[in-house]
């Protein structure tokens, strides 16, 4: 396929169009799973199930007036919300939704993801900074330390993966899945890498560590209200706020693929190939997947209380870091023996 | 950005205003914290900002007129308040109270020291952080609610008892409402053991942080679920019984740690044990009048200095009234729980990292609006 001008700015706009659309679907499945959990009917004025919900939503953040405290470092205020936004929305260029869907197939996928993932926090760094306020530089200086700390046992894992799949492309990865639900690299069955035990715990590594990079909670730290107010964003208003937030959901939805893609087996039918096409392999199982992991999301944040940056801290360095690197070492050695 | 704005103490350290409007004073309390980083340096705490001269309104209204203040002073168990002004009141002017009017108080009292330890429960796990148990929370205090609606006509600021007795009886629907109540709140004290109690991350949180010891407790004046985390068994109900309690079979739940855990648990097991007095009094309850038969017109207590003290669901709310036999009190000290239970918080916290001081905080149960009279 020649990257015409035409397909580029087409990719662009179905990119955007699914980032945005995906934000604001995902905060009104947000609330309604927050009210399922908390006995309550929530949103249900707009339309049917109240599913127009978003439109009044979007159009009450952006009518906002957009405030800029005095004594902000305002250059950095204003840019940092489009930071927290721009590389949630490159990442998505690399991800595939089954074998045909994917806006332009990179060879290091897995590397570009995590290159602007690390882009992601750096904007929580500098919206806490700018602000000018003691509450968000408090927050932004969390930001970084869970960042640092959380990126580390999801590289790893993510390194673990791409041994066994010897690739860095996120759709030879996936493929490598393709047989059926036991072909995942969830399961510690395949002989070809040697029955590796630790899958499963690589596995829930990479998913904590996906929730705690999308700063969700139990590990919302950054913007702890109990203690920080709202943390790094609280002195914005308007679509400054709004561009967090859209950035933070489209991080999610970046979390659920990985995870997606890295152990469940991206685009593939659990059943195997079935042979009738549209049934099997394609982008609905993606989706399906996508949105089962997020809905854990939601699960998790309305039932678990938040924990402390240090306790945050402690799981990383003490846990999930050497839990990775020894199953870092274990695969290797036993890609080496069989 | 002017360096000039910047204020740093010479010793770097950083004033933090936690308040007078912070998600987790639950109102207008201003904690002025000097931190060294995320630690707790100093923890002033700035009162005032919603005195409303409630002790001085006493000696400018009469007795009567006086009512509606108490339910004011703590709107989460507005019930306790009342009862202890009846109290230091009728011992005053010796008012006999029938013995009906007394169980319906202590049904009373205990359902609205329930929905005063839920709405803790509930706002405390969101200042960790949770929000979910919140809703629940409120669903079952709402059940208290409309109880209480029934039988007083307001939904938080009762004004319900009156001198020898009460405003009005309660119907079977009240009866047969609280016993469902009772029922239903055991059934949700078992998913609360589930969902909150039993969490590991509330678990971690809260274990061996915030730690207040007797002697501490004992130097400011600590009462209520904070005293009785820390081991002092002391509950106005049991150690100087007031009204009728001495009649009924509870147990006063007493935890030796002092950590915000140990806390904690005190106000859920009082929940079960407020639940055993309501059912306790629901059987007893006697037939008869809930006022006395002659109701005295005027209060003019004869002069003297006269007080009495209750279990509120924060702990010993003392009221002391000094008469000069006029139809207004010459002078109305209140002694209110969270006012003594906050002054520890200073001393306790420092060196603390701010989101367990703010986790202790909570731990306190803070209704601002009766700190600052």
């Amino acid at each position: 396929m020649s990257l015409t001008l035409f397909n580029v700015i087409l990719a662009v706009f179905v990119v955007i169009c699914f980032v945005a659309l995906n934000a604001a679907y995902l905060v009104y499945a947000e609330r309604k799973g927050a009210a399922f959990f908390q006995r309550r009917p929530g949103p249900m004025e707009n339309g049917p199930w109240g599913l127009l919900q978003p439109i009044p939503d979007g159009i009450k953040l952006m009518t906002k007036q957009l405030l800029v405290p005095g004594g902000v470092d305002k250059a950095v205020f204003i840019t940092a919300p489009v930071l927290a936004m721009f590389p949630a929305l490159v990442s998505f260029v690399t991800i595939p939704f089954s074998s045909s869907i994917v806006a332009h197939p990179i060879e290091v996928g897995v590397l570009l993801i995590f290159a602007f993932a690390a882009l992601g926090s750096m904007s929580l760094l500098v919206a806490g900074w700018s602000s000018r306020n003691k509450y968000s530089m408090i927050s932004s200086v969390r930001a970084v330390s869970q960042a640092v700390a959380y990126e580390i046992p999801l590289m790893i894992t993510t390194i673990t993966v791409v041994m066994i799949s010897g690739s860095l492309n996120l759709t030879d990865i996936a493929t490598r899945q393709l047989d059926g639900i036991w072909a995942w690299h969830i399961w510690p069955l395949q002989a070809d890498v040697g029955f590796n035990l630790l899958m499963p715990v690589s596995f829930l590594i990479l998913f904590v560590c996906s929730v705690a990079e999308t700063n969700r909670a139990p590990f919302d730290l950054g913007e702890a209200e109990s203690e920080l107010v709202a943390g790094f964003h609280t002195e914005y208003s308007s679509m400054g706020f709004g561009l967090f937030f859209m950035g933070e959901y489209a991080n999610i939805v970046i979390g659920a693929c990985l995870t997606t893609i890295l152990f469940l087996g991206g685009w593939s039918c659990p059943f195997g190939d079935l042979g009738f096409f549209p049934l099997t392999h394609n982008v609905g199982w993606f989706l399906l997947k996508i949105y089962l992991i997020i809905f854990v999301f939601i699960w998790i944040r309305w039932t678990f209380p938040r924990t402390t940056i240090y306790g945050l801290l402690n799981l990383s360095w003490k846990y999930l870091i050497p839990i990775s690197l020894f199953n870092l070492l274990l695969t290797a050695a036993l890609l080496k023996v069989f | 950005m002017s360096e000039q704005l910047i204020e740093l103490q010479p010793d770097e350290t950083f004033v933090l205003n936690v308040g007078p409007q912070h998600p987790a004073t639950h109102g207008v309390l201003r904690v002025k914290m000097t931190m060294d980083g995320e630690y707790i340096y100093r923890a002033e705490t700035v009162l005032g900002y919603i005195h409303r001269m409630h002790e001085k309104m006493a000696e400018n209204r009469t007795y009567a007129q006086y009512w509606p203040n108490l339910s004011r002073l703590d709107y989460l168990s507005a019930m306790a308040f009342n009862h202890g002004y009846a109290l230091v009141v009728e011992r005053a002017c010796a008012i006999e109270v029938p013995e009906r009017a007394e169980y319906i108080r202590v049904i009373t009292v205990e359902l609205n020291r329930i929905s005063s330890h839920l709405v803790w429960l509930g706002a405390y796990v969101l200042d960790l952080g949770g929000f979910t148990p919140l809703m629940y929370c409120f669903d079952d205090r709402e059940q208290i609610l409309d109880l209480l609606e029934s039988v007083t006509g307001s939904r938080l600021t009762y004004c319900y008892f009156r001198f020898g007795g009460l405003y009005n009886d309660i119907d079977d629907a009240f009866i047969v409402g609280t016993r469902a109540f009772i029922k239903r709140m055991r059934r949700e004290l078992k998913m609360y053991k589930k969902l909150v109690t039993d969490n590991i991350i509330l678990m971690k949180r809260l274990k061996g942080h915030g730690l207040v010891d007797q002697d501490m407790c004992q130097r400011y004046g600590a009462t209520g679920p904070v005293a009785r985390g820390s081991g002092i068994n002391y509950d106005v109900r049991r150690n100087e019984p007031y009204s009728i309690y001495d009649r009924f079979d509870f147990e006063v739940p007493v935890f030796t740690e002092g950590d915000s855990y140990a806390r904690y648990l005190v106000r859920m097991e009082e929940i079960e044990q407020s639940l055993r007095i309501i059912e306790q009094a629901l059987d007893r309850l006697p037939d008869g009048p809930v006022n006395p038969e002659k109701k005295p017109k005027t209060i003019k207590p004869p002069p003297g200095d006269y007080y009495a003290a209750v279990e509120t669901a924060r702990g010993n709310f003392g009221i002391r009234l000094v008469s000069d036999g006029g139809k207004n009190a010459y002078r109305l000290k209140l002694r209110s729980p969270t006012y003594s239970n906050m002054h520890l918080f200073d001393e306790a916290c420092r060196g603390m990292l701010i989101a367990d001081a703010l986790a202790f905080m909570g731990s306190l149960d803070l209704v601002i609006p009766e700190m600052d009279r």
